[in-house]
């Protein structure tokens, strides 16, 4: 058996570009997801699902179409009201699952964030990458979730779809903060539980997904302004249901782009820090 | 040396108030195996880092393939092979896919990552388990898979960390089969270790690293010849009857005393045994050997290299 054939002479390896860097990084996480995609796909289209029964259907029932309720939703059939909150909730949390432990393994147990960037790619493109490959799989697990709203009843017209890119907006301003932070972790101890029961859980909580924010007390208002999903879960519901106003849909949106460009910079940065060290 | 594939002058490293790097020279040329070898925290790995362009230098020049690390990263990183202290494949790919896709991030084309990826499967006999996960592989097949991923781009030169720590004898010694075909081929590597027998296998020149400097320099075979002598004479005593080391230094060059034995260094072994028994002494056990690189290290810095 021969040694392979190694051209000492120069080297076959150059370094891509910022953006071949990046779409490197998305095209290993898609061979991964080639080969496991089952697992992941039935339980990022069983959670929702399993949301849209209690809430939707079981909940909605009880709901019903009583004085109060029709007050709140404006009249909209429950289901129909909740369906694009799900979206954007669903959105925010899978952001907040895969750029906690993911990541985290990624720089400490399966480390195989080092071996890509002991290769031309930088660490901001490693970070950039992994932040890209979560929306890509979002945005998949999102146009299933629409088809299924849709099985049950609650999808009312066209834009859903438009829900459907706010949600994805949503959960990259939230995936982008949170891939940031776990940059900054070094051990599992408790700073992802502790992130998620004081941030994610009231988060999903008190963004309007389930009821209005004001039936919220008004002290709690402010905490609501604070929360990307009450922003993203405004603006699905608003083109879902056609009820959106420009100047407060244009302040939702500006948020959200505003917290994925500062989340995208830390996450740049951070992974860039830790993985030169 | 202006061919130097590797040169460093006055290179530190520090993390906070600790100096793990304090101030090496370093020359590596074309097609040689050089070592650093030295115990855990010497700086060995400190140092592979920095050429390897991961880790900025703290103070001192450094280039690497003609280029500063500080600046063309990147471009360097897509010309050389790295083989980490910890393996870090994807666990969850299989054999086969761990090799493609590592290629693609040195942007070769899919076609040259599958043909090149065939090759690198044989060379690392790991052709029959191309289609397993790496999860399933053994400790010296998930190595083996590390050094044929290093070699996806066809580096000019190769950073090995601690290749074959934590292997049993029989992995080791495939795995220093395949490091010395790659020397064959004319690739140069870089070659951290604290065993001593590797250094001496693998390493046409090396240096001693200690606490962050380079306590000596030279090819295995100069460093014994400088700091031993031809052979090691090892005796044991009953604790009871344990001389002195000065009782014993007139029979030898140099003694050195260890907790469980004494090591004579001299030039005739057997005759130095002869001689100490002949003034009395009655050792337990004795041994003759050649001087081995452990026996420089024991020498440059008074202990021994893994305990």
């Amino acid at each position: 058996m021969a040694a392979p054939t190694v051209s000492v002479a120069r080297s076959t390896g150059r370094a891509p570009t910022a953006l071949g860097g990046v779409g490197r990084v998305v095209e290993h996480h898609w061979r991964w997801y080639r080969r496991n995609w089952r697992a992941t796909a039935v339980s990022s289209i069983l959670q929702p699902l399993l949301f849209l029964l209690a809430f939707g259907v079981g909940f909605g029932a009880l709901v019903g179409s009583g004085p109060q309720a029709a007050a709140a939703t404006g009249g909209t059939p429950y289901l129909v009201w909740l369906a694009p909150a799900l979206l954007a909730m669903s959105a925010a949390q899978s952001a907040a699952f895969d750029s906690t432990y993911p990541i985290l393994s990624g720089f400490k147990w399966q480390r195989i964030y080092l071996a890509m960037s002991a290769g031309p790619i930088t660490g901001a493109q490693v970070g950039l990458g992994v932040l890209t490959w979560t929306g890509v799989k979002m945005f998949g697990s999102g146009a299933v979730y629409v088809v299924v709203i849709a099985i049950f009843g609650g999808v009312q017209g066209p834009g859903i779809v438009v829900s459907l890119l706010a949600a994805l907006l949503t959960g990259l301003a939230v995936a982008s903060l949170i891939t940031a932070f776990a940059a900054t972790v070094e051990n599992e101890g408790n700073a992802f539980s502790a992130l998620f029961r004081f941030v994610v859980i009231p988060m999903t909580l008190f963004s309007g997904t389930f009821f209005p924010v004001d039936r919220l007390p008004e002290w709690v208002q402010p905490v609501v302004w604070v929360s990307p999903l009450w922003h993203g879960t405004e603006v699905a519901r608003g083109a879902a249901l056609g009820t959106w106003r420009l100047l407060p849909t244009l302040g939702h949106l500006a948020v959200l782009v505003g917290l994925l460009v500062v989340g995208s910079v830390l996450v740049a940065r951070l992974f860039t820090r830790r993985l030169a060290r | 040396m202006s061919d130097a594939l590797v040169q460093a002058r006055g290179l530190r490293k520090s993390f906070g108030a600790v100096e793990a790097v304090r101030g090496i020279d370093v020359d590596v040329a074309p097609g040689e195996v050089f070592g650093f070898l030295g115990p855990n925290g010497a700086g060995k790995s400190s140092t592979m880092r920095m050429i390897a362009c991961v880790s900025p230098r703290s103070a001192g020049t450094l280039s690497v393939l003609g280029m500063d690390p500080g600046v063309d990263g990147p471009r360097i990183r897509a010309r050389i092979g790295v083989v980490p202290q910890l393996d870090n494949l994807d666990a969850e790919l299989s054999v086969r896919e761990n090799l493609e896709i590592y290629g693609r991030y040195f942007g070769l084309p899919r076609r040259h990552v599958k043909e090149k990826a065939a090759e690198l499967l044989e060379f690392a006999q790991l052709t029959e388990r191309a289609g397993d996960t790496v999860e399933e592989l053994s400790g010296g097949m998930k190595r083996r898979l590390t050094i044929a991923r290093s070699l996806v781009n066809d580096p000019e030169l190769l950073l090995l960390d601690e290749p074959t720590t934590g292997l049993d004898p029989q992995a080791r010694h495939l795995l220093w089969d395949r490091l010395y075909r790659l020397k064959r081929e004319g690739v140069t590597q870089i070659v951290t270790t604290h065993y001593m027998d590797e250094a001496e296998q693998l390493c046409d020149r090396l240096v001693v690293m200690d606490g962050g400097v380079i306590a000596a320099e030279g090819s295995p075979a100069e460093l014994i010849g400088r700091y031993s002598t031809r052979e090691v004479l090892e005796l044991r005593f009953d604790p009871e009857h344990r001389p002195t080391a000065e009782a014993l230094e007139r029979h030898a060059e140099r003694v050195e005393e260890l907790p469980d034995r004494f090591l004579l260094y001299t030039v005739d072994g057997e005759r130095t045994h002869g001689d100490v028994v002949g003034a009395g002494f009655v050792p337990l056990s004795s041994l003759v050997r050649r001087s081995s690189l452990e026996d420089v290290f024991l020498r440059l810095t008074g202990r021994t290299l893994v305990d």
